[in-house]
């Protein structure tokens, strides 16, 4: 092994509790890892392993009891530009501004850019994610699919250290779900801009991540660190494909198995 | 038990061509086209009543009770012509801007404070709930105790008349604000003024307009109560006084013509105002269908 390289964004020990009105609910137990620059780490587990809250957490929404998350050293406290979310819903745009006033807004409300600069910048990624006969167009006329590229487009656009994405297509149907899980490789390509991913379906986290986390639920722990090169490879030792090991070490001590899995 | 379906051939298909179809898409005929339109609906709803008011004001032949439908638009049209119509609704509309504006800026002062914190939250709570339900008029007795004749009095009441629907329908539609959009709004760094104005408002929108217009409508509807009560001010008195007056000089037609010019005006603020807002904003948006 060589010497450890410096992490990008790193979440040591970190414990999360939210409170419902009867209980107070533990969503992580001293979770730990580390992200490098141009990574592409996903965040895989079912219903329940905290998965969502600990991108909410290291996007600065929520705080935890115990342990840190650190973005180049810093501290993560509150919420910023330097850790764009994109979100599932398709709500996230602003529905009283087009497509690249969208962008152009994410632009000057956090002080990036201001007018021509933002206005060009912003034209530069709608055109990246194919939407530039849509600059002008109202959200509600959109898509799905395109509405989520537009999310992209708003989240790349600021050029910030990382993007946070939560299941960005997880309310698609299967074949634009296909679709935007290739656009985004393509993006990465272009750009190798940092990406935390949250998911919960296995052949997504596969396709997607270059090194995947499990979790295991109730309460939310890490359960192993996987790598992956988006080919779903049959490992020598033990004779399976990544995402068939993946889903024994998720699914092996419950009996939930059908129907979690869906590509 | 049941058997297996038959095997059945399986096949591919071409579409057909558009030549195929004959008519795909066809002009509704022009009496279609009429029926389709509720403002031709509502023309011939008001031209029947109008017609029933006619022939029942005929039939009972006391102008001094039922006027006929045409010596109405009669007083209207000569009322109008000699100016004291648009007079008297000038200085009407003059008291309710003032009073609509200073409401509409204590509701909007109101709402950001129960955004903002927690104990301003319940003051509005508590207060919409004991004064929305109070009807604005019965404070003006007191109002006239504190204030006095005048209009600082009526705007008193115009002002509460306004102030607690807008800022009951604001405060909700704030609340309603899915968070997705209040975590974009926090992620950009948007905080404090900037975010209310940035994302609450236009997020919100639907419910602020729908409070602008219940705002619009009881202190309209105040107003002329308010008029009626005391009326004048300065000599000049506004479209409720215009109503009493012309009660106790038994000029009935006057009478019909003054609550005529109420719901018009009404009317033209509703069709012209409130819909050009709603057009260029909540269903430009998609946010109203």
């Amino acid at each position: 092994m060589s010497s450890s390289p410096v992490p990008l964004l790193s979440v040591s020990g970190v414990t999360l509790q939210y409170k419902t009105l009867q209980h107070r609910v533990t969503a992580t137990y001293r979770v730990s890892f580390d992200i490098l620059s141009a990574d592409r780490f996903v965040l895989l587990g079912p219903s329940g392993c905290g998965k969502s809250t600990l991108l909410k957490a290291v996007g600065g929404y929520i705080t935890p009891v115990e342990g840190e998350i650190r973005l180049k050293g810093q501290r993560v406290v509150k919420p910023g530009p330097d850790r764009v979310m994109v979100f599932q819903e398709f709500d996230q745009l602003l529905p009283w501004k087009t497509v690249r006033q969208n962008v152009v807004f994410a632009l000057e409300a956090s002080g990036r850019l201001r007018g021509k600069a933002a206005d060009e910048r912003a034209m530069a990624y709608i055109e990246k994610v194919n939407l530039a006969r849509f600059a002008d167009a109202l959200p509600h006329t959109l898509s799905g699919g395109m509405k989520q590229r537009v999310a992209i487009a708003r989240g790349m656009a600021m050029e910030s250290d990382i993007l946070l994405m939560d299941e960005p297509f997880a309310a698609l149907d299967a074949l634009t779900r296909r679709k935007m899980q290739d656009e985004l490789l393509q993006l990465w390509e272009d750009t190798r801009f940092t990406v935390l991913f949250v998911t919960h379906s296995i052949p997504e986290a596969v396709r997607i991540g270059n090194r995947i986390l499990l979790l295991s639920p109730h309460p939310g722990q890490v359960k192993a660190e996987l790598n992956s090169d988006g080919t779903d490879p049959v490992d020598m030792r033990s004779g399976q494909r990544l995402s068939d090991r993946i889903h024994g070490m998720l699914f092996d001590d419950s009996e939930a198995v059908a129907g979690a899995v869906h590509g | 038990m049941a058997s297996l379906p038959p095997a059945r051939p399986e096949f591919v298909r071409d579409a057909a061509l558009a030549e195929e179809f004959g008519v795909v898409q066809q002009p509704l005929t022009p009496w279609d086209r009429i029926r389709n339109s509720a403002f031709a609906r509502k023309t011939a709803i008001l031209v029947v009543l109008a017609a029933l008011w006619q022939a029942y004001a005929m039939h009972l032949g006391n102008p001094l009770v039922l006027p006929t439908f045409t010596a109405t638009v009669h007083a209207l049209i000569d009322r109008t012509v000699n100016g004291e119509l648009l007079a008297r609704a000038g200085t009407s509309l003059k008291v309710l801007l003032e009073g609509y504006a200073i409401g509409l800026v204590a509701a909007f002062g109101f709402t950001v404070l129960a955004m903002t914190t927690r104990l301003g939250n319940d003051l509005l709570e508590t207060l919409t709930a004991m004064l929305n339900p109070l009807p604005a008029i019965a404070l003006l007795p007191l109002a006239l105790v504190w204030l006095g004749l005048g209009n600082p009095s009526i705007i008193f009441v115009l002002v509460h008349a306004v102030m607690w629907p807008i800022a009951l329908n604001t405060h909700s539609g704030f609340q309603a604000v899915s968070n997705t959009l209040r975590m974009v709004g926090r992620n950009y760094g948007l905080r404090g003024p900037a975010y209310i104005m940035k994302i609450l408002v236009p997020a919100a929108f639907p419910s602020i307009l729908a409070g602008l217009k219940v705002g619009w409508a009881f202190a309209w509807r105040t107003l002329i109560a308010a008029e009626l009560v005391f009326g004048t001010t300065s000599g000049s008195g506004g479209l409720g006084w215009f109503i009493y007056e012309n009660k106790n000089l038994l000029d009935i037609p006057a009478v019909f013509a003054g609550l005529f010019t109420v719901i018009i005006i009404g009317l033209l603020v509703e069709s012209l105002v409130f819909r050009t807002i709603e057009r260029r904003t909540i269903r430009k948006w998609g946010m109203q269908n």
